[in-house]
């Protein structure tokens, strides 16, 4: 019993970081109806900016964990909301007229770009996450451990998703999004700038990378340039999973994803566990294309 | 005559190819390798052109369909004993072949059902997802020697075979984009509604698509296999996959010509250029995102007046 408590609490603590992966998947693809293949590699780069950030922000910060702590996840939220915006601007921005598919191969040549740019500048070999805020155990029972690090994880990630919801349905931009996400053209003829709520979608999308960033290597702590791939992945498979387009969904799916993927490697192997957010991917698009909480959407020419 | 030039084509093809393999014991063994493999590329990046150029159709699992073809031949080949210059041998090994391809064109079906309801992004979502699972599955079964890999494959291909193979797709291709039938998937790639309204049913050519393609990867693995001698499942990542993609992208979506071009330097220029190699990756990523906001239609493109033919996005929605 407790050693299923354990996989629950492991899988809720993983599976709140690819919700807020999701949560940018999702909103990209309700403003720009396209993958934005790159944003597993923006997460990537949060960890990296961490890394970096984290022995200045400790020195400045003297001996306040807690203050370093925020310090570092605001500039590794603000470096990447410059980069997200910036990939938009100079990739995306100007095939937003153009067929699907060139966005695409652009989005998938622009992961390219930054894991392999990454490689070159960051050196391939894996590096030490450093120590944000000490870890220690709150429940240490014969099969069960819960620390503090799983609890920051959760709460944190609870909070982020909080203000997102805060920000998407009562302020003005937020309620702009919407209205985006739900027609362009309407939208614009609303008086409402495009360009900037979908820079917006970007900084939102970005920074709660970069924050899933932190969350992720305090828990694993072996960053990568290739880091990015995986998780961002899985990810975009929650966000299918729940209804792309939807945030809820898009928790919803990074919960089940997270679970499914730690009682897999619980109780029967670890091989299998990077191929298992895939078969829920067939499956769900075999089954309800549209997700859990995603509403059908008819074609229009 | 005009109507069996292709054949006629082919015909010569193979047999050059057959009188210059005489003379290959005479190549260096570096230079050889590097022609084998950039046959072996052309089939793949032809084979992909199929469902990526003519269909429309966006496939991130191409290492997949060859690590399935590279797998089903080399067990066949292995297990009949058979022995390279020897008649049974070649009989075998023409059998392990086709099995290869329909072994990965039934996987290609069985992805494809499903995943060509949906549109591009999906889709490549997809067939990434399928390549991976392939690839655990093949981690995880002994028989195939597990992350080990596969030793002690029999070395069938020489340059008779792989450049008989390219010829036949080539020619295959050649004639399937010039018939009925290969009308109805550049329709279903510039507008699958408008396709569907004139009674083209665009899932099924998508499938025909895929399933083809898949078929084509199949027998590249399965002549890549039997090149190399020793295969692990490491081999056909998704970077293999991508690296596919790039020469369609660079060669032109649905450009014959353009395609096998970008195959052949994109296979030689690595090569050429070892010194940077690190740089590979990062030079390929750009090509990719620099093409797309210039040349769309890929550096050789033009083909079949690809500019204008892809589905422009609503924008209003």
């Amino acid at each position: 019993m407790s050693e299923f408590l354990q996989q629950v609490i492991n899988g809720v603590s993983l599976g709140s970081i690819y919700a807020l992966i999701a949560l940018g998947y999702t909103m990209i693809y309700g403003i720009l109806r396209f993958i934005n293949f790159a944003h597993g590699d923006v997460f990537m780069i949060g960890a990296f900016v961490g890394y970096y950030a984290a022995p200045q922000v400790m020195k400045i910060a003297g001996g306040s964990v807690f203050l370093s702590a925020i310090l570092v996840m605001l500039i590794a939220m603000i470096v990447c909301s410059v980069l997200g915006v910036t990939i938009e601007k100079l990739a995306y921005r100007p095939l937003r007229s153009r067929p699907k598919l060139t966005v695409l191969i652009t989005a998938i040549g622009m992961s390219f770009f930054l894991e392999y740019g990454g490689q070159l500048v960051f050196g391939p070999d894996p590096k030490l996450f450093p120590t944000l805020f000490p870890s220690a155990a709150i429940v240490n029972a014969k099969n069960l451990v819960i620390s503090t690090n799983s609890v920051v994880v959760i709460v944190t990630a609870l909070a982020l998703m909080l203000l997102l919801r805060l920000i998407v349905f009562k302020t003005k931009l937020g309620t702009a999004m919407r209205a985006v996400s739900y027609d362009h053209r309407a939208a614009a003829l609303m008086g409402i700038n495009i360009d900037t709520v979908i820079s917006f979608t970007f900084v939102l999308g970005s920074s709660l990378a970069a924050a899933a960033a932190l969350l992720y290597a305090s828990v694993y702590p072996s960053i990568n340039p290739l880091m990015g791939i995986f998780p961002g992945l899985k990810a975009f498979i929650a966000a299918v999973l729940g209804g792309i387009g939807n945030l809820f969904g898009a928790a919803l799916g990074g919960l089940i994803i997270g679970l499914t993927e730690t009682f897999v490697t619980g109780y029967i192997s670890p091989t299998f566990r990077d191929a298992i957010a895939f078969a829920i991917l067939i499956l769900i698009l075999l089954f309800k294309p549209s997700g859990i909480m995603g509403r059908h959407e008819a074609e229009k020419v | 005559m005009k109507r069996h030039l292709s054949k006629l084509y082919l015909l010569g093809a193979l047999i050059a190819a057959g009188i210059l393999s005489l003379f290959e014991s005479s190549i260096s063994p570096y230079y050889y390798q590097i022609i084998i493999y950039i046959g072996i590329n052309i089939i793949l990046a032809s084979s992909l052109n199929i469902i990526n150029g003519f269909a429309g159709q966006f496939s991130l699992g191409h290492a997949g369909f060859m690590a399935i073809g590279a797998y089903t031949s080399a067990v066949i080949t292995f297990s009949a004993h058979a022995q390279p210059g020897t008649v049974t041998g070649y009989a075998v090994f023409t059998g392990a072949l086709l099995a290869a391809g329909l072994v990965a064109s039934f996987f290609g079906l069985l992805v494809g059902i499903p995943s060509l309801r949906l549109k591009g992004d999906y889709l490549a979502i997809t067939t990434l997802g399928l390549g991976e699972i392939i690839r655990v599955i093949i981690q995880n079964l002994d028989f195939l020697g597990a992350a080990r890999g596969f030793t002690g494959i029999a070395k069938m291909s020489n340059f008779f075979w792989v450049y008989g193979v390219v010829a036949v797709v080539i020619v295959l291709i050649w004639n399937l984009i010039h018939s009925t039938y290969g009308k109805g998937f550049l329709a279903v790639r510039d507008d699958e509604i408008a396709a569907e309204a004139i009674g083209i049913n665009a899932t099924h050519y998508k499938v025909v698509a895929f399933v083809t393609g898949a078929f084509f990867a199949g027998i590249a693995g399965g002549l890549y296999a039997h090149f190399v001698t020793y295969i692990n499942p490491s081999q056909f990542g998704f970077l293999r996959s991508f690296e596919i993609v790039v020469m369609v992208v660079v060669g032109g979506m649905g450009s014959i010509v353009g395609v096998i071009l970008a195959a052949v330097i994109l296979t030689i220029l690595p090569e050429a250029l070892r010194a940077i190699a690190q740089y590979r990756m990062v030079i390929y990523a750009l090509l990719l995102i620099v093409i797309m906001l210039s040349r769309p239609q890929g550096l050789f493109g033009g083909g079949i007046n690809v500019k204008c033919s892809f589905r422009k996005a609503p924008t209003g929605t």
